[in-house]
């Protein structure tokens, strides 16, 4: 049995930080409901990345909304309000990104669904909490890593500030939105109690950089240097970096630098036998050790390195990547299918279960597809 | 508060990151964790410094992830030891280990094994690559899994080569996801009694980070990725979606038509822009005029123009400006931990608030074995773990 069987999710959210948490909770078994305004629902729908979209629908909908389900309501009429209510009644998790102050005009805030509901956990993830300067600002996920210092930690020294290429705001957030849902349903249990959860991407961030925050707080407050070249992590010692080879690319992680310098030949790395030297003296050390690295092809240097158990790995491409024995090993993608008959390969759930992969092949839901049924299921008067 | 995990006791085996800042979560969440630890060093992280700082004989990072747990020094080769370390076990709800595969099976620490010592348990592992497959017994150490994933493709300018993200963000989304298992799993137990195992690997974990460019490039039919020569932060987005210099620092400027963007700038160029797919298609040539236009001003100046109109955009912020902003204080993200010995220290907070409250704890870090006497004491007296 799936972890999350029979249990029921509204979901009142759109674009990537909710909806990804509501994936995560019905790939362990949960169903999920989004509820979605008529004609329009989810923003995300339109939102795709790259220009991809799939009978009338983003591919990037898709990849975050697959296996749910939706219900259409127009949550200013007061008829499909009153609807939304008794769903309500019947869930056991509710989440919601709306602005601070939405879900109060609506009468949806958790004063006015405890009520209803007093076992449900009412879950919200804001851009930055509920109060402060910035609470009214847009919760977008580049915002989020420009104030949080975040961008200062990739690249180069001389880079511009660098941001993750990816929606790491957004990933985080709906990751610590489903931890406390699950923290909460753990507590239910014991103790017949509701909850509410509250996240923001903000803070999801801030606690991202945990380690280095703390370093930072604890060290006079000195700001975060990235090396000179091949910047790996703008704390870590060399030879942590990235080194061009004759073909491509090979990054070294932490690692004796003095065995590294005989295994390497890299003579001029040798003589660093002081361990507070290899930060101190990380940028002349990465190029002495690139200058080396650059002299011979990635895989000439993985059969040295590797066998002596040396921290080391080629860069890869997606095309590299999905073409090796190690990812294909992992089972990691899954096809589903659309109603038309199209399919789309995306990821599945990262997590096994008793040994077993939670494959599914339901797509994103027709917008207002599963009204009907839901209301016959909860005899919800229409 | 009640907190949501309390009474729920935690045997955690691993070190580095992935999973101690698993353990972490659970713990701010109200969890009993008893890190086992080998003596003499303990888990190697406690001697991995990152920019040589030291606090209280120990490293910074180390206190940042092992604050508000437990240590019991085990040397799980001695018969003894281990004999103590099963016992623990046989009162615990949760297991979990980061070891390479096959040294919990050479221990009897394995799955199979801690169920006939308590049946309900759950057990969660953190693996580098997975059990199987050419790359399992791989070193499972963040740089090196996002070199192979393809994750040094997303951040950076086109020229720049590989750019790795600048923190342990495998690490850490593993650990996260294993949170995640195990949480469902107790949730699971509530309802059945059943105990579980669950398995995440750092490769499935920076997969899934990449779930969305990983599906774009399947549904492209493979175009390599392809970051912007300059100003990018999503391969897969078009323009202006990056950082801009402005005349005395950087300004970040999410998804936003781009016609409308010029209009508000002053900056003619772009309001000839009408179709949104050249937004994207064009984004070298419109990331080029607005980078050119966004230097002849202030950072403050133009978010005085974009702000009142609602666009998408933000200061970048050093974390002393970060720190000293109101916006940060409202979160108070910041807490006070102090170690038994009354060694204090400033690190985050658990970023999940629970019934309007945050979850802070004040229990600093635990010096190597501190804990073991009293926990064999309660074994002794109580045949159970609990203090």
């Amino acid at each position: 049995m799936k972890p999350l069987e029979n249990i029921i999710v509204l979901e009142l959210c759109q674009y990537m930080a909710g909806p990804s948490a509501g994936l995560r909770l019905a790939d362990l078994g949960a169903r999920v409901i989004k509820v979605e305004r008529p004609l329009t629902g989810d923003a995300g729908r339109q939102l795709a990345i790259k220009d991809l979209f799939i009978d009338g629908n983003s591919v990037l909908f898709h990849t975050i909304n697959r296996n749910k389900e939706s219900y259409a309501a127009d949550l200013k009429s007061p008829h499909d309000l009153e609807k939304i209510r008794e769903l309500i009644a019947k869930a056991d998790v509710l989440t919601h990104n709306f602005r601070p102050g939405v879900m109060k005009r609506l009468g949806l805030d958790y004063e006015n669904v405890r009520p209803i509901n007093p076992r449900i956990v009412y879950s919200e993830i804001t851009g930055y909490g509920s109060k402060g300067p910035w609470r009214d600002k847009p919760g977008q996920d580049l915002l989020i890593q420009a104030l949080s210092g975040l961008t200062w930690l990739s690249g180069d020294k001389d880079d511009p500030p660098t941001p993750f290429g990816l929606s790491i705001a957004d990933t985080l957030c709906g990751i610590h939105l489903t931890q406390g849902i699950l923290a909460a349903l753990i507590r239910r249990h014991k103790t017949g109690m509701g909850a509410r959860i509250e996240v923001n991407l903000l803070a999801s961030v801030i606690d991202f950089q945990f380690e280095v925050i703390t370093t930072y707080l604890n060290d006079g407050g000195k700001d975060p240097e990235r090396a000179i070249q091949g910047n790996g992590h703008a704390y870590l010692s060399a030879p942590y970096g990235v080194y061009r080879t004759r073909d491509g690319f090979l990054v070294l992680a932490m690692g004796d630098l003095v065995r590294l310098g005989q295994q390497t030949g890299c003579e001029a790395i040798t003589k660093y036998d002081d361990k507070n030297d290899w930060f101190l003296k990380r940028d002349e050390i990465l190029r002495s050790l690139a200058e080396i690295i650059s002299q011979k092809a990635t895989g000439e240097w993985l059969e040295v390195l590797e066998p002596a158990d040396i921290w080391c790995a080629e860069v890869m491409d997606y095309g590299r990547f999905l073409a090796h024995g190690g990812y294909r090993a992992l089972q990691m993608d899954q096809q589903i299918h659309l109603p038309s008959g199209k399919s789309i390969t995306t990821t599945r759930c990262p997590i096994r279960i008793d040994g077993e992969l939670y494959f599914s092949s339901r797509p994103g839901p027709v917008l207002g597809g599963d009204t009907g049924a839901i209301d016959q299921e909860f005899s919800i008067k229409t | 508060m009640i907190k949501p995990l309390e009474d729920i006791l935690i045997v955690d085996f691993s070190q580095f990151l992935s999973g101690p800042s698993a353990s972490l979560r659970m713990a701010d969440m109200g969890a009993r964790v008893v890190k086992i630890e080998r003596p003499p060093a303990g888990d190697i992280s406690r001697h991995l410094y990152i920019s040589n700082v030291e606090m209280n004989g120990d490293s910074s990072v180390f206190h940042a992830i092992n604050r508000n747990k437990e240590s019991f020094a085990a040397d799980l080769r001695h018969p003894e030891d281990l004999a103590e370390v099963r016992a623990l076990i046989a009162g615990a709800d949760v297991v979990m280990h980061n070891f390479r595969p096959g040294v919990m099976e050479r221990l009897g620490l394995d799955y199979p094994s801690m169920k006939k010592i308590k049946p309900d348990i759950v057990y969660g592992e953190i693996s580098g690559y997975g059990t199987e497959g050419p790359w399992k017994n791989k070193p499972g150490q963040d740089l090196l899994v996002q070199a192979l994933s393809g994750l040094m493709q997303l951040s950076g300018n086109a020229d720049k080569g590989p750019v790795p993200m600048g923190i342990s963000v495998v690490d850490i989304l593993a650990g996260a996801q294993l949170v995640q298992g195990i949480l469902a799993c107790l949730v699971r137990r509530g309802v059945t009694g059943q105990g579980g195992l669950v398995q995440v690997s750092m490769l499935e974990a920076a997969c899934d980070l990449q779930f969305e460019t990983l599906t774009t490039f399947f549904s492209d039919h493979g175009q390599p990725v392809q970051r912007t020569t300059q100003n990018n932060a999503h391969p897969y987005l078009g323009a202006p979606y990056g950082i801009y210099e402005t005349k005395n620092g950087y300004l970040a400027l999410a998804m936003n038509p781009v016609p409308r963007l010029g209009t508000l700038l002053g900056c003619e160029p772009l309001t000839g822009y009408s179709d949104p797919a050249s937004w994207f298609h064009q984004r070298e040539e419109i990331k080029d005029i607005l980078r050119r236009h966004l230097k002849t001003r202030t950072t403050a100046e133009w978010l005085g123009i974009l702000e009142t109109a609602d666009v998408w955009c933000a200061e970048v912020l050093s974390w002393p400006k970060l720190m000293s902003h109101p916006g940060y204080h409202a979160l108070e993200m910041e807490q006070t931990a102090t170690m038994s010995d009354g060694y204090t220290f400033r690190t985050t907070r658990c970023p999940v608030e629970i019934d309007g409250e945050k979850l802070l704890s004040g229990k600093g870090t635990p010096k190597l074995g501190e804990d073991r006497e009293m926990i064999l004491e309660n074994l002794k007296t109580h045949r159970h773990p609990a203090n």
